[in-house]
């Protein structure tokens, strides 16, 4: 694909993050929709292109009263959303429609409309795993762990400084859940989830919902916000089962989607200004500096221990909070997305200074996915 | 109220014979008649080279810990929480996701790396899981 062909015009999330008991899963893909919508200047009938995940292209469309030529539903987790951002990219450059709408809600927390996971016994999941005792991704996303920390010499204390840095960061954004600074010791106090993994290593469980739209770059211009530019994009899957991945050194996932980006992109990791890894569990940053070539995955606990992705450090990293802090509705894609969105529009709560490009990586059921988006507000 | 059930697999044509082995007290693999490649899950071709003649044989049952996580909550149905969630790599290559036996499900007692061999447990007269206890000797 070009780089810098089709830009987002329009990003939002839901009115309220958090805890949301009065509204269903459905009328989140709504109100984010809504939100989006007047955030481009748009009307809903502009929208010839649509996707979303979990929930339906039809139902979505058909509640919110859209007619689209062109519709994704890739379901694969929580990085759906960088695919329909690469999906509707394509789409655009193709001709196939002009302005896309991607949806993402998830009453994660409420539980208001939201169909319980389940795992079909017959499934391969469900004969060679379900049994050994998995009981959602707290159980499992950790698996790799233990392996990858032995390999590499990751401690547990460089684990726990993930949680402690994207606290500082939330810290500085209103709409963060968690906002009281923490230490190492908090940390590896809390309580034990799935060891080595312990409460604040853990994401959060929340309600909320986010937006965006997509047009060409030629016209994005015209629309009232700054737009933000696709340019570089990847995505690829291993598997479903955590315990049939080539290695837990890595995610095979990861190393395929990140370089397709920067190199769709032509950028080197110097270039990047700032960056989304999705933490849904705190070894995730690890494996993404590790996998997407910024550094060798031994030096990446040290990296965040001493301090270089916290604010004002060489390397923002995860600048909401993160799926450990700021919000995880279930699939924290959208959310990295909007803070890329936002740190390229110039209007983050933790706003890095003069920053051009930003990365955003997102993984989905538990390693199954993974997609890869390079943003830049500059053509 | 009946005590909650761990969950039972439910075989497929694809997968009869690895559930028959484990009834059996075998751990069955499959293997690629044409590249050799071992593999699992089961299914009727070669993952690697795509060629549909492949063979069923009875593993060694040996292979060591691979990473496992120590549940504690949420716990699965029919699980005392803290278990040990374990992926066993197998002397012939493959990987598995099993629960280790005959062993504290602490840190200390869990080793990476710790030689293991399979054993199996009945959860009813349908279906025998291959677990793994550490190797003796």
């Amino acid at each position: 694909m070009r780089k810098n062909q089709v830009a987002v015009v329009g990003a939002a999330e839901t009115t309220e993050l958090g805890v949301i008991p009065n509204v269903s899963q459905l009328q989140l893909h709504a109100d984010a929709a809504l939100n989006a919508i007047a955030d481009a200047g748009l009307k809903l009938s502009d929208i010839d292109g649509f996707a979303t995940a979990v929930e339906t292209p039809q139902q979505v469309c058909h509640y919110l009263g859209i007619r689209p030529t062109w519709v994704d539903g890739t379901s694969v987790g929580g990085c759906s959303f960088m695919l329909h951002v690469r999906h509707a990219a394509a789409a655009i450059e193709a001709g196939l429609c002009k302005t896309v709408l991607i949806t993402h809600a998830e009453s994660g927390k409420s539980m208001i409309g939201k169909a319980p996971r389940s795992t079909a016994p017959d499934s391969l999941n469900g004969q060679f795993e379900a049994p050994f005792g998995v009981y959602g991704p707290p159980s499992m996303f950790p698996i790799p762990v233990l392996r990858f920390m032995k390999t590499y010499g990751i401690t547990h204390e460089q684990l726990a400084s993930v949680a402690v840095v994207q606290r500082e960061w939330a810290a500085k954004n209103p709409r963060a859940m968690m906002k009281d600074p923490i230490t190492v010791a908090d940390v590896l106090n809390s309580r034990m989830i799935a060891y080595p993994f312990r409460l604040l290593q853990c994401c959060l469980v929340t309600d909320g919902g986010g937006a965006l739209i997509l047009t060409s770059a030629d016209r994005a211009k015209d629309f009232p916000r700054k737009p933000v530019y696709i340019m570089g994009t990847g995505e690829s899957v291993e598997t479903p089962m955590v315990s049939q991945m080539e290695t837990f050194n890595s995610s095979r996932a990861f190393k395929t989607a990140g370089p397709l980006a920067f190199k769709e992109a032509g950028i080197a990791h110097k270039d990047v200004d700032h960056l989304m890894i999705y933490d849904a569990f705190a070894h995730l940053p690890l494996f993404g500096l590790g996998d997407l070539g910024f550094m060798p995955h031994e030096e990446t606990g040290q990296f965040i221990a001493d301090g270089n992705t916290r604010p004002g450090g060489k390397l923002p990293l995860n600048t909401n909070g993160g799926g450990l802090s700021y919000m995880h509705s279930g699939m924290y894609g959208m959310y990295a997305l909007q803070e890329s969105v936002r740190q390229m529009r110039g209007i983050a709560p933790a706003q890095v200074a003069g920053a051009k490009i930003s990365v955003c990586h997102g993984v989905g059921g538990m390693f199954a996915a993974s997609g890869t988006i390079v943003f830049t507000n500059e053509r | 109220m009946a005590e909650p059930q761990r969950a039972r697999p439910k075989p497929t044509p694809e997968t009869q014979h690895f559930w028959d082995g484990a009834k059996a007290g075998e751990l069955r693999l499959q293997r690629c008649d044409a590249c050799a490649h071992v593999y699992f899950p089961p299914r009727p071709f070669c993952p690697s080279c795509a060629s549909r003649k492949v063979s069923i044989f009875k593993a060694s049952g040996k292979g060591f810990l691979y990473s496992y996580v120590i549940n504690h909550r949420p716990a699965a149905p029919g699980f005392t929480p803290p278990y040990a969630i374990a992926v066993v790599e197998l002397a012939e290559g493959p990987r598995m996701m099993s629960n280790i036996i005959d062993c504290p499900q602490t840190p200390e007692a869990l080793e990476l790396d710790m030689k293991l061999e399979v054993a199996f447990e009945a959860l009813d007269d349908k279906i025998t899981l291959p677990v793994f206890r550490p190797a003796k000797g």
